[in-house]
């Protein structure tokens, strides 16, 4: 197979529409998963009775469960018991709750990071707990995995490619689909992959630089 | 090395423990009343109870692991006691059954609204300059006003000499000078009561004289009762009021400083006194 310079520039316009859908469920799933992590992180510390213990095996299972399976149990198998949302939305949820599951780790990390003498500190000064947290801890725990969350975006984007198998029109749906219509995957495929490449390079070398901006914060 | 020469006559401390004990002084500022605590077999504290007056400055002295910090932690509400009550202020801090698990209490914490403290390692907040950590509690626990809290850090920063350094984090601060607004940010929430952990044991010798100096001041000038775990023997023979000789979770002698550092009477305090200043 030659490669067809005139076929690859006409399928460009299409392969960005799909680059776009992925570049948007990444953003937003991440969105959900930061803030959601970040509360499952918080609850688990806090041992919040009953909550705690729900959240310890939502980590668990979403942990241990392939993100592919998640998104066809959500797409396929929610709408029979009533719970249908268009292919789009289901992607960005699913996307956000699977990584929930691993950025509520990677806070988890970060408090622990924190020494106890910052807790201490703040006892001693009588600061309510919402100011111990929202001013003392996770400043300093969100700082120091800012870089760690940063590599899981970039995964993210990555793995938003799963979402084809549930008919989302990301980036590799969007080749395939040309691919399929056209009997010309090489093109599509490898232009997906480039791509796919254009943007994650950059953005893991910026969360590169901003580990060792961050780094020597302590 | 802090001069002797600077203390205060000995005659007028000792009058000040005595006037301390006497009963018709106003009521005790802490109390420790048959407070124990262990960790595992080793038993920290035994049955402890003693008084501190207010406006006393009394050193606890004795050797490490003896249950000194302990029992500055209780009072900060860092660590829970196993059994006893203690009190500061007519408030009741912990009343705790053997056997019961302790809670947290409103009490508790009004009470704890009247103790600052001053740690070993500063535990300053590194995220915030020297000004922002001094601001922090009063703004939003005193619930002062911004501008007010700015005010008033800033005049505590003058005070223990940094004007120079509000705008920086604990990170570009020497052990010193972290120390230093530590102390400011304890005494912004104007304590009753100050804390000081072993406060120059984390620090270089050339940088624990500026530090000693700011809680001479404080011991000299304020009537705030402080309670302060050291192993600067000259400097709490010179600030204190009394000095209290700990070990083995008991109290082995109490005391005038002249008393216990001159002419001990336990063999104990003896020994110890002998190792540390032989050093």
């Amino acid at each position: 197979m030659i490669w067809d310079q005139a076929f690859a520039l006409s399928i460009i316009p299409k392969l960005l529409q799909g680059l776009r859908v992925t570049v948007e469920i990444t953003l937003l799933g991440f969105a959900i998963a930061a803030v959601l992590g970040l509360a499952v992180a918080i609850v688990r510390r806090i041992r919040v009775p009953v909550v705690a213990r729900l959240f310890d095996f939502y980590v668990l299972f979403i942990r241990g469960t392939p993100l592919l399976v998640q998104a066809y149990t959500a797409f396929f198998v929610l709408p029979d018991l009533g719970i249908r949302f268009s292919a789009l939305t289901t992607g960005i949820v699913i996307m956000g709750v699977n990584y929930s599951a691993y950025c509520a780790e990677v806070y988890r990390a970060g408090i622990e990071d924190v020494p106890p003498g910052q807790w201490e500190a703040a006892t001693a000064l009588s600061l309510p707990g919402t100011t111990t947290w929202g001013r003392v801890v996770l400043p300093q725990a969100v700082r120091s995995v800012v870089p760690v969350l940063g590599n899981y975006l970039v995964q993210m984007f990555k793995d938003s490619a799963v979402l084809s198998a549930i008919t989302v029109f990301e980036l590799l749906n969007a080749a395939q689909s040309i691919g399929s219509s056209n009997f010309r995957y090489l093109e599509p495929l490898t232009l997906a992959g480039l791509l796919f490449f254009l943007v994650s390079f950059p953005a893991s070398y910026l969360f590169r630089t901003l580990e060792r901006r961050l780094a020597p914060a302590r | 090395m802090p001069q002797l020469a600077d203390s205060p006559d000995p005659a007028t401390r000792t009058s000040a423990a005595d006037s301390a004990s006497a009963p018709d002084r106003s009521k005790p500022m802490i109390t420790f009343e048959n407070v124990s605590k262990s960790w595992g077999d080793n038993e920290v504290l035994k049955t402890l109870t003693f008084e501190v007056m207010p406006g006393e400055k009394v050193s606890i002295i004795g050797p490490s692991g003896s249950g000194k910090t302990t029992i500055l932690r209780i009072l900060m509400t860092l660590e829970s006691p196993d059994s006893g009550v203690v009190t500061v202020n007519g408030k009741t801090l912990w009343d705790v059954k053997p056997g019961t698990k302790p809670r947290e209490t409103k009490e508790m914490k009004a009470a704890r609204r009247d103790v600052g403290m001053v740690f070993q390692q500063f535990n300053l907040f590194p995220h915030m300059t020297a000004l922002e950590n001094i601001m922090e509690a009063p703004v939003k626990v005193l619930k002062m006003d911004k501008e007010a809290a700015r005010a008033r850090a800033t005049e505590l920063l003058e005070m223990v000499g940094l004007s120079k350094h509000m705008g920086h984090r604990p990170p570009k601060l020497s052990g010193g000078q972290q120390q230093r607004v530590a102390i400011a940010r304890a005494l912004a929430m104007r304590p009753k009561v100050m804390l000081f952990d072993e406060p120059t044991s984390a620090l270089d010798p050339e940088l624990i004289g500026e530090v000693l100096g700011v809680i001479r001041e404080l011991a000299h000038s304020t009537d705030m009762t402080m309670l302060m775990v050291t192993h600067e023997m000259r400097f709490a023979e010179e600030i204190s009021d009394r000095v209290t000789m700990f070990d083995h979770g008991r109290v082995v002698e109490r005391g005038a400083p002249h008393e216990i550092f001159k002419n001990p009477k336990e063999e104990r305090t003896r020994q110890f006194l002998k190792a540390v200043l032989e050093h």
